[in-house]
């Protein structure tokens, strides 16, 4: 599905991602943890095209096509969906008219004929459902005047709609109390299938409680420095991300693993 | 120099029609215009150097000499089908039509109206019963030096009574077509609802396609105690055409104006909209969108006179401009001594889709009263690159992103229109300019 060689990325000649490597198959539920300032939201970003990052260097293969060489439009038209940490908003652009635009686009590439008026609103009506919504938010502006939850329930509702086939979640969790939170993975996990796989992108190892992963990575300046099991995140939630900084002694890291257990 | 000579081409100009001119018989209406005439005479026409004018250089119209027509040299050809694609049916509401600044009666279509209610040209009524026209008429209130031309040279347009607790239902759409090229037209519309009354009044500029000519318009309103007028002026005028239009109001106790104005033709527009509260309890919404592109220049002026306490103002515009356009906004809001608990809120919006484009704003407020709450901002910005990555990224192509966001931002002021027809109207013409509008109609 995705294949990431040593990519490297800048932002205004900052190097922030510094050789990350990273394969994810079809099927496959990946976190990316670590520390703030780790290059996590740029890795989200970039797989996105957002083109106010420089990648100097390195490769992305999204179904075998050099993912960095297609617009942002067409990836999102390939199946990439990002969830945004921060949801933009948008006045006068309603949520229908702009779920409308993108999922006549994403059919109108995958070969698909465009649905009709009442298909879509059946469509729409049930993915609202799903992420318990109030029907009320289609007419509104685009997350304006949304709270913190309702902004984030929207990108998954989003993403319902869309069906992608790698979804990139960026700290989808942060902001979410515990009701949004369980509505938010109920959307998630409603998207796990064998052809789809999802990278979620998080500070903190609470979403993975309800999204149980399949791999979890640590992203650590700009390079992804360990990886494993669901139980890895378990881990960093009991000693932090400092035992695994480079430079950490197996001392210190050692006595930080303690005080945390004590 | 060239303004003393486009003054003098001006004054030249107006000797030679001046008899021409309906009202010859109304000594109150001579010296009206020839006193305006002369105060024109005094000051010639606008330079940058006057600091109202300083944005809008008015020498291109100076240089091309438009000459005022008289009833004789007005020709009505191309008139009916410049008003066949404007609007095709002339079904509800009630139509005057005026071609080449004449009323065209063969065009119009009145419906029948409320007892009392006076509704017609207005060279008819100076000809006919001209009385009731005199103490609106000649009032200056508002009055730029153009408004002083088209006093002295005004010789047609509507004229519209509305009794005492009278209600116009349906609306009033004024036409002005311009079929010539190389003249000045000045119609002149004097808008006057007596205690109670109600009226909504849609006045619409058009021209052939490059006609290139002078729209000198001025529009009286005056509304008595309760009355209300509710007034949109279209501006759609040929690409070559300049475009100066006055809409000056007075309002007597708890009387409300609205006024929408929405600019997207000609090569340069200039827009003084004005009103003054003469009593308590007045109100006054000023709206305006402004769509230009390529060399087009348009600049909005606006003044509220809080001349009396009570009174609300609030005032909202927007523009968009493109290519290598211009935009021009000054509002000024005056408080005056003693005009306590004065309400007045104002913005302008500005949207620059090119490099190239310019744009001059400037909120004025000057309050002369303390228990008062005004606000105002001005904004001038891009299209938000954060808004537009997130339609991308959601598969809507760039073209198209762009164009969403154009509208939405557009939109925000036509959704204020409360005339539905006139709504609808502008919503497709905003399709139309849009690249991909076609589309977002589709989704709307």
């Amino acid at each position: 599905m995705l294949e990431i060689k040593n990519l490297q990325v800048q932002v205004e000649q900052k190097p922030i991602l510094q050789g990350l490597d990273l394969t994810v198959n079809a099927g496959e539920v990946h976190a990316i943890m670590g520390p703030n300032g780790s290059g996590k939201s740029t890795l989200a970003q970039v797989l996105a095209g957002r083109d106010n990052y420089e990648v100097t260097g390195g490769s992305v293969e999204y179904l075998g096509k050099d993912l960095l060489a297609l617009a942002p439009e067409i990836r999102a038209r390939e199946g990439v969906f990002l969830a945004f940490q921060y949801p933009v908003e948008i006045p006068g652009v309603s949520n229908v008219y702009l779920l409308k635009a993108a999922l006549n686009n994403v059919r109108k590439h995958r070969g698909l004929q465009e649905l009709d008026a009442f298909e879509f609103m059946k469509l729409m009506k049930e993915k609202m459902k799903l992420m318990e919504m109030k029907q009320e938010l289609l007419y509104r502006s685009v997350n304006e005047g949304f709270s913190g939850g309702e902004k984030k329930r929207n990108e998954i509702l989003q993403m319902a709609m869309l069906e992608p086939k790698l979804a990139v979640l960026d700290e989808t969790d942060s902001g979410l109390d515990i009701d949004a939170l369980q509505i938010v993975a109920k959307g998630i996990n409603a998207l796990r299938s064998p052809e789809r796989s999802i990278i979620m992108v998080t500070h903190y190892q609470r979403l993975l409680d309800y999204v149980v992963p399949d791999f979890v990575h640590v992203l650590s300046k700009g390079k992804i420095i360990k990886s494993g099991g669901k139980e890895l995140a378990l881990e960093l939630e009991e000693r932090g991300y400092g035992w695994l900084e480079p430079g950490a002694d197996a001392n210190k890291a050692a006595s930080a693993g303690a005080r945390a257990t004590a | 120099m060239m303004s003393l000579e486009s003054r003098e081409r001006t004054l030249a100009d107006y000797a030679r029609i001046a008899l021409t001119l309906p009202g010859t018989h109304l000594p109150w209406l001579v010296q009206g215009r020839n006193a305006a005439l002369e105060r024109f005479a005094q000051s010639g026409y606008p330079t940058v150097r006057d600091e109202d004018w300083k944005y809008t250089n008015v020498s291109r119209i100076e240089r091309q000499a438009f000459v005022a027509l008289t009833a004789a040299d007005a020709d009505v050809e191309g008139a009916d089908a410049l008003l066949q694609s404007l609007a095709p049916d002339r079904e509800a509401g009630h139509w005057l039509v005026f071609v080449n600044g004449r009323y065209a009666p063969a065009l119009s279509r009145l419906q029948p109206l409320p007892d009392g209610v006076v509704l017609g040209s207005l060279e008819q009524a100076l000809t006919q019963a001209p009385e009731p026209l005199q103490p609106y008429l000649i009032d200056r209130a508002g009055q730029t030096v153009f408004g002083e031309l088209n006093t002295a040279f005004m010789a047609d347009g509507a004229w519209l009574h509305v009794p005492r607790d009278t209600v116009i239902t349906q609306p009033i759409h004024l036409l002005f077509l311009t079929t010539q090229s190389g003249v000045a037209i000045y119609p002149r519309n004097l808008l006057v609802a007596e205690s109670g009354a109600r009226a909504t009044v849609v006045e619409h500029y058009a021209g052939v396609e490059n006609a290139a000519y002078l729209t000198n318009a001025v529009t009286q309103i005056f509304t008595a105690g309760n009355a209300s007028i509710e007034h949109y002026k279209l501006q759609q005028e040929s690409a070559q055409a300049f475009h100066i239009a006055g809409i000056h109001a007075q309002q007597k106790q708890d009387s409300s104006v609205e006024s929408h104005s929405i600019s997207l033709g000609a090569l340069l527009t200039r827009n003084d909209i004005t009103t003054r509260f003469d009593a308590t309890g007045c109100e006054v919404t000023l709206n305006g969108l402004y769509l230009v592109g390529g060399r087009q220049h348009v600049d909005n002026h606006t003044r509220v006179d809080h001349a009396s306490p009570s009174g609300t103002s609030n005032e909202y515009y927007r523009g968009v401009m493109d290519g290598a356009s211009r935009a021009v906004f000054n509002g000024k809001v005056i408080v005056h001594p003693g005009a306590q608990k004065t309400n007045a809120h104002q913005s302008n919006h500005n949207l620059l889709l090119s490099r190239e484009a310019e744009v001059d704003t400037k909120p004025q407020l000057e309050i002369y009263a303390d228990d008062v709450q005004c606000t105002h901002g001005a904004t001038i910005g891009q299209i938000d690159d954060e808004q537009r990555f997130y339609l991308r990224s959601r598969g809507i192509e760039d073209a198209m992103a762009q164009s969403l966001l154009v509208h939405a931002f557009a939109h925000d002021v036509i959704e204020r229109i409360r005339l539905q027809s006139l709504r609808q109207r502008l919503e497709q013409i905003l399709f139309a300019r849009l690249p991909q509008g076609e589309r977002i109609r589709e989704l709307t």
